[in-house]
């Protein structure tokens, strides 16, 4: 069993990708479970088409120490499996705590067991590391390979460059590796170039360059990934090869994040900052 | 009537515990951590759990409880742990030099999202923990839970970072203790040894926080199992844990790592429970309970006979953790006692199905709950509803019995007024002499206290 996470910063499509990712991997007869950890509990919609699903934490809060496994996962798109953790409204209570206590959670409750003979398990993670507890998907024995969403943006590289600083830190003490960047263009000037230098200087690679196309809206829009929708787009198969390149890698690494002036260095000469 | 308060109408709460049957995780990591030889628990979290953990324990042995802390303020609440746990670990082997720290988290660094394990292969990695030593760690945050769950977190700790296998069986028996007196581990090792059997006893605090007076300060008393015998439990032919709730878990982690067949026994309180208990002993080992042993049986059971009519039919109150009162309330039973009103703040839904079965026979009404809501204010309030004769628990409860002027037996933890419960065991048949003749005790007393004069007996 393999176990990803999808890390990048908040509005760039980690959820979307990864969700369109997962559909590739279904098709090609993989069986992925999807776990949300994001308080918003949206990384399973187009999975599931657009059921609601109750989070772990829901559960946790109205039923007590009584929950059971089918209670908070649902089967989704090619038999996928998904759960989403769930968290409080803005503003209130602690979404880290949610994170480490959903994921405890489901391990006690054996979702990862060999019942369930899971090739993949997917990890969708919040924005940033920002704390503690959005770091529990890359703690030791969880996730082992990660893959960051970025664009050519510049806060988007920005922040591809602080997760990096983030699994440098459990990279240390743990197995967690660096599978690689996906991007997710903005049709920003020399995008591909610039991101596969970026990835370059990281240590790592960009393991697909998935288009700007308006097909993946119109899909979100019916609650489905591009691949359900319509399986004969070109953006379908964009996601195809994305999910085959992950498949396919073994290139795993402990990335080298770049001071800030580097990461300033790399816009200028790509003609952004001129 | 310092409970005054109290109201017999008894009413549906969700949201408010008054008088909380339990207590923090780590206050049990940190007695389970004491059963080790030579280690200095460590909490990892603000300066004022950690002192409120020692002085409970403190209080309750009436020994001195070392224990070191990360110390946390403002900064590593924002930053995280990992400076002040790894500048921990270098002065503790520096300064103090146990053979091991066994860190247990607190609220606040679990809710910040602390990873013990990436901070204490840091440290290792570092070169901040010399050749020979150990640092163990387990999560232990408050708001899961109780004491309970903080001591059974622990000793997992112990089966998994110690047990090794090395594929040499060897001819011993692994005991997990489940949360007891230091007089209690010495009687599981006496009777061990009185039947012939090796055992691997773990965690084991006799000669720890029962140590004698020497004139001598020891930092590191000598009682407790030491590394190399923990290791070694990896190796032993099977496990008997002693406790559903805190050592059971232990015995599963075992297994999990190093395939060591276990069996879960009650804690030996009282007749039945001891039974169950060598004879499972004999059986794991390959002995035979010998004569010495059947005698304290038939001492226990000769009392028992001897003063029934003392305990017959009398009703009992009683509140504590689910290891303890489980083995109690079927002790009491066989006393032909009724257990009347029960209540544990530790959660689990196997401790109130535990509980039925236990009274089918003789109460099957009694009342009881476990789990958060389950406080002592309940207990309080069944027993206006529902007189008892005797009431049974740790110091807490003594308001309750003075209130209500009931007969009280300390039992459990904390007991932090009294003396003897670290010195006599309760577990084994000698143990439950001991605690019959204490619930005679106050049971005479109190007959004595309010016979009329002309039935004021010589002879009880």
């Amino acid at each position: 069993m393999r176990k990803v996470a999808i890390y990048g910063k908040g509005g760039i499509g980690k959820s979307t990708t990864t969700q369109n990712t997962v559909a590739g991997l279904a098709e090609m007869g993989k069986k992925v479970m999807v776990v949300g950890c994001d308080p918003k509990a949206d990384s399973t919609r187009l999975l599931l088409g657009g059921l609601t699903q109750k989070t772990v934490l829901d559960t946790l809060r109205e039923e007590g120490e009584d929950v059971e496994l089918e209670d908070i996962i649902k089967e989704g798109y090619g038999a996928s499996r998904c759960t989403e953790s769930g968290g409080p409204e803005p503003g209130v209570g602690c979404a880290g705590r949610g994170i480490i206590t959903s994921v405890n959670m489901l391990e006690q409750l054996g979702a990862y067991d060999e019942e369930w003979d899971l090739d993949y398990v997917f990890y969708d993670v919040l924005g940033d590391v920002v704390c503690g507890g959005f770091a529990m998907p890359i703690r030791d024995g969880k996730a082992e390979e990660i893959y960051i969403v970025v664009s050519g943006e510049m806060m988007a590289m920005y922040a591809a460059n602080n997760i990096c600083k983030g699994i440098l830190k459990y990279a240390d003490a743990g197995g967690v590796r660096l599978g690689g960047l996906i991007c997710n263009s903005r049709k920003v000037d020399n995008e591909r170039e610039m991101i596969t230098e970026l990835a370059r200087q990281l240590g790592t690679q960009m393991i697909h360059f998935v288009p700007r196309d308006n097909m993946v809206q119109r899909a979100e829009i019916n609650r489905k990934t591009v691949i359900d929708f319509n399986p004969t787009h070109s953006q379908a198969d964009e996601y195809r090869t994305l999910a085959k390149s992950i498949d396919d890698n073994d290139m795993f690494v402990v990335p080298t994040p770049l001071e800030i002036d580097e990461l300033e260095k790399l816009l200028i000469e790509f003609g952004i900052a001129n | 009537m310092l409970l005054r308060h109290t109201k017999k109408e008894v009413m549906e709460r969700e949201a408010l515990t008054i008088n909380p049957a339990k207590t923090c995780q780590p206050i049990g990591a940190m007695y389970a951590a004491l059963g080790i030889h030579g280690c200095l628990p460590h909490s990892h979290g603000s300066q004022g759990c950690c002192s409120y953990h020692r002085s409970t324990l403190t209080r309750h042995y009436k020994e001195p409880v070392m224990a070191a802390t990360s110390s946390f303020t403002e900064g590593a609440s924002v930053f995280g742990g990992q400076a002040n746990l790894v500048t921990a670990i270098n002065n503790i082997f520096s300064v103090y030099e146990p053979d091991l720290i066994a860190v247990h988290s607190t609220c606040l660094s679990e809710t910040i999202g602390d990873d013990l394990q990436q901070i204490v292969t840091k440290a290792k990695d570092d070169g901040k923990i010399p050749e020979g030593k150990k640092v163990i760690y387990a999560p232990t945050p408050s708001f899961v839970g109780s004491h309970v769950t903080g001591y059974a977190n622990m000793v997992t700790a112990m089966a998994e970072q110690f047990a090794e296998n090395t594929g040499e069986k060897l001819d011993q028996v692994n005991i997990v203790a489940g949360w007891m007196e230091p007089a209690d581990m010495r009687e599981i090792k006496r009777l061990a040894k009185e039947l012939g059997a090796t055992i691997k006893l773990f965690p084991d605090t006799s000669d720890v926080l029962d140590a004698p007076q020497t004139g001598k300060h020891v930092f590191y008393p000598k009682g407790g199992i030491t590394m190399s015998d923990l290791r070694s439990t990896g190796d032993s032919k099977s496990t008997i844990a002693l406790g559903r709730f805190t050592a059971e878990p232990a015995a599963i982690a075992l297994d999990k790592k190093c395939t060591v067949p276990f069996k879960t026994e009650d804690i030996p309180v009282g007749l039945r429970a001891t039974d169950r208990f060598l004879m499972r002993l004999a059986k794991a080992a390959g002995v035979k309970i010998p004569e010495s042993v059947t005698d304290e049986r038939g001492r226990l059971v000769d009392i028992m006979t001897d003063m029934e009519q003392y305990f017959d039919g009398r009703k009992v109150a009683l509140f504590g953790d689910p290891d303890d009162l489980i083995p109690l309330t079927e002790f009491l039973v066989d006393l032909n006692m009724k257990p009347v009103h029960i209540v544990s703040g530790t959660p689990g839904k196997r401790f109130e199905q535990r509980m039925r079965d236990i009274l089918s026979d003789s109460v099957p009404e009694a009342n009881i709950k476990n789990g958060a809501q389950a406080d002592i204010y309940l207990l309080h309030q069944w027993i206006k509803n529902e007189p008892v004769d005797l009431l049974i628990g740790n110091t807490y409860g003594k308001y309750i019995a003075r209130d209500e002027d009931i007969p009280f037996v300390r039992y459990g933890f904390p007991i932090i007024d009294r003396i003897g419960h670290s010195y006599f065991p309760s577990v084994g048949y000698m143990g439950g002499i001991r605690l019959a003749e204490k619930i005679l005790g106050v049971l005479m007393d109190r007959q004595d206290r309010d016979a009329p004069e002309e039935s004021f007996e010589l002879v009880m």
